[in-house]
């Protein structure tokens, strides 16, 4: 975290200081990243092909100390796994590369679902697919609608606004008889199977395959935002809200933005999640579940989209690796956040150092009672 | 693993109706009375609880999120000192001084867990952190881990399913007292009002007229400047959140004369409509965390008489984030600092 401070307080000095210290760390850890720029082109491709077959591959080899001995190691890949990383990836774009602490985001995960029960069963019988998609636009028109009202505040309040958001959408589909009340929505249909592809109870190969899919290709749409206007938008507003808006940044606009593409991949894992599970109750989309997904993204690296998606894999699986700590999960995870809060803030693969980008952790702005007013609310220059 | 939310006080509240239409005003004015005391009873309970986060976030503009388990630590104190006494297998209702003396120990013991749990929070989550200077947001990460931490220790290592307070034979708190209209006030109304209200006038007094209020104070309204002018700022932050945790364990104490039983995830939800209830007064300030507790277990009972009990909790976060959209300075919108109570 070589944050060079700013330049009116600190002597110059100290800057450099800052600058050498920052550089020994640069060299001396966090180099996986510049080690695998140093590899010719080839190299790269080809690893990164290996790779992506190996994990495809991961039911069928179903390697011997990774895989699960209480559980169907495919079942936990394609049931939990992919989910956790959908919804760590989408997070990430929210929380990560945005800076907007979103505690309720466990509510467009249950819309998405909720979208593919209502469509497929509870109300109509479309196509699988179909509803998927049409899951992701309401999961994203849902974000913008939160977003728009709520984007006015900051930090923390935002934090206790979305939660209540995402309680009150958990609450509603409690209470509405329209969306299955307590007994939530029964036999969603699951996609149809292409070619060698089945969707079937015991078949949980080809969800991995089909949600790895929606892995890799959720991760290329967000490296292409990332390196865009938008992505550099998202770094510029994080960093320093006000700068961004003076350097005539539509801040309101790209907020609701992440909060939007954001919500349409939690609607994603939520549509692949009832798709695979077929049955889903109101109390799968509890507050604790919106924790556990800011634990992947907080454990795998705030604004990494890798370490999201280690964060999101290390949180469906460990707790099923391990099975003994099932039901003491939720208490190791809360020590965990406690502990990296203190020792390790940037996570285990902390943001790409270099080339220009941020560096650091994402939300070292706004140390503690400094430079926002009491309340955390942009006065005037909340909307773009 | 099933884990409810929904809270087991609602069960306590007026009964249900079975009504098509989406409000019902007919059981609105019915259960008029009922539901303003209920909600002013539960109203004192948010209040308690909310002095927690008015007064940290006064002093240090930090959410603290673990409040909540802080104050269910303290329903389990209460719980505790019974199991001290023994008094499950005490038969008949006891009198007089055996009565202050259960209690005063409830009360004691909630103080201390509570108290005891701010602390050792303070000590052990908030303060290496400030050390290291961190960003706001790392703080309510931490924060949060903490709450879950907590809250999952008591799930995990102790029990998950709800603890009856043996209390009914102690003393009965729900003996008549007087009625208003048709509606029968009991004694555990009058205890919670009673006691919140005691509580908070000690605290104002506290906060007001002691060396240690004001060095809060002063380091509400500047905590550098208090610095160069002799405070020892990290001494009254430590003191602000004990403070915070002596009103939590209250607020638990009265809580199991109330609800008369606890669980290992009863604060979540107390918390965040205590915080509301925070934000609803004007964070940061003593007396609006008073209104506004008042006010929030008001809104949601009266709520709940008009659309039903199911929407009690929809009806508490809609005012959480209305208030947030429409005047986030809440009502009285002055911090620690600048009030006067």
């Amino acid at each position: 975290m070589n944050a060079t401070p700013s330049g009116d307080t600190t002597p110059k000095t100290v800057n450099k200081i800052t600058e050498l210290l920052g550089a020994t760390r640069r060299r001396k850890g966090l180099g996986i990243g510049e080690k695998w720029n140093a590899l010719p082109k080839q190299a790269r491709i080809c690893i990164a092909l290996v790779a992506v077959a190996l994990l495809y591959l991961l039911p069928w080899i179903n390697p011997p100390i990774i895989r699960t001995e209480d559980t169907d190691f495919a079942s936990l890949l394609a049931g939990t796994v992919v989910p956790y990383v959908l919804v760590a990836l989408g997070l990430n774009v929210v929380v990560g590369m945005a800076g907007l602490l979103d505690l309720g985001y466990v509510g467009f995960f249950a819309v998405g679902a909720y979208s593919v029960g209502v469509l497929t069963s509870k109300h109509a019988s479309l196509p699988w697919f179909l509803a998927m998609f049409i899951a992701i636009a309401i999961s994203m028109v849902f974000g913008a609608i939160l977003g728009a009202p709520t984007l006015r505040l900051r930090g923390d309040y935002l934090a206790i606004v979305t939660l209540g958001f995402g309680e009150i959408i958990r609450l509603s589909a409690q209470n509405f008889g329209w969306l299955g009340a307590s007994e939530g929505i029964s036999s969603i249909k699951r996609p149809p199977s292409i070619g060698p592809l089945k969707f079937t109870v015991l078949e949980n190969k080809g969800y991995w395959v089909f949600g790895l899919s929606l892995i890799l290709l959720t991760v290329f749409l967000i490296s292409l935002l990332e390196t865009s206007r938008v992505g550099r938008a998202w770094t510029a507003i994080r960093e320093d809200e006000d700068a961004a808006e003076l350097m005539g940044v539509p801040t309101f606009k790209f907020k609701l933005w992440a909060f939007a593409i954001g919500a349409a991949v939690g609607g994603l894992a939520g549509a692949f999640y009832a798709g695979k599970l077929n049955t889903i109750y109101p109390r799968d989309f509890e507050v604790q579940k919106s924790i556990l997904f800011l634990a992947a993204v907080v454990l795998g690296g705030l604004g990494n989209r890798w370490g999201a998606i280690l964060g999101g894999f290390l949180v469906a699986y460990l707790p099923e690796r391990f099975r003994f700590v099932s039901d003491k999960r939720y208490f190791f995870f809360g020590l965990v956040l406690m502990i990296m809060m203190i020792f390790r803030p940037q996570g285990l693969l902390p943001r790409r150092l270099g080339r220009g980008r941020a560096k650091g952790i994402d939300i070292r702005k706004h140390r503690a009672g400094e430079d926002e007013d009491d309340l955390g609310v942009v006065r005037s220059s909340g909307r773009g | 693993m099933v884990r409810h939310f929904r809270p087991f006080y609602v069960a306590v509240r007026a009964r249900p109706f079975k009504h098509r239409s989406c409000m019902n005003f007919t059981n609105f004015i019915n259960t008029f009375w009922a539901n303003t005391i209920s909600g002013l009873s539960l109203g004192a309970i948010y209040a308690l609880i909310a002095l927690g986060y008015t007064l940290v976030y006064g002093v240090l503009r930090l959410i603290n999120f673990a409040n909540s388990e802080v104050f269910m630590l303290g329903t389990f104190g209460s719980l505790a000192a019974l199991w001290i006494l023994g008094v499950p297998s005490a038969g008949a209702p006891k009198a007089g001084i055996a009565l202050l003396g259960t209690l005063a120990l409830m009360l004691v013991l909630s103080i201390l867990f509570s108290g005891g749990a701010a602390i050792l929070l303070e000590l052990l989550a908030y303060r290496p952190l400030r050390r290291r200077n961190s960003p706001r947001l790392v703080f309510l990460i931490s924060a949060i881990g903490a709450s879950l931490a907590i809250a999952e220790a008591v799930g995990a290592f102790g029990a998950r399913k709800r603890e009856e307070y043996p209390f009914g034979r102690v003393w009965n708190t729900r003996k008549n007292l007087f009625k208003i209209s048709d509606f029968d006030v009991q004694v555990r109304h009058v205890m919670v009002i009673g006691g919140a209200l005691i509580m908070m006038s000690g605290l104002a007094l506290f906060v007001n007229k002691t060396r240690l209020g004001r060095g809060m104070r002063a380091v509400a309204q500047d905590a550098e400047t208090a610095r160069i002018l002799g405070v020892n700022v990290d001494h009254v932050i430590l003191i602000t959140f004990a403070v915070g945790g002596v009103m939590a364990g209250g607020a638990a104490f009265l809580y199991a004369l109330f609800f008369e039983a606890t669980r290992y995830n009863a604060g979540f939800l107390l918390g965040v409509k205590a915080f509301t209830a925070a934000v609803l007064g004007g964070i940061g300030n003593i007396t609006g965390a008073l209104v506004g507790g008042l006010l929030l277990g008001l809104i949601e009972n009266w709520g709940a008489g008009l659309f039903g009990g199911q929407w009690k909790d929809v009806i508490a976060f809609a005012v959480l984030v209305l208030v947030l959209m429409v005047r986030p300075t809440g009502l009285f919108g002055e911090t620690l600092g600048r009030s006067r109570a």
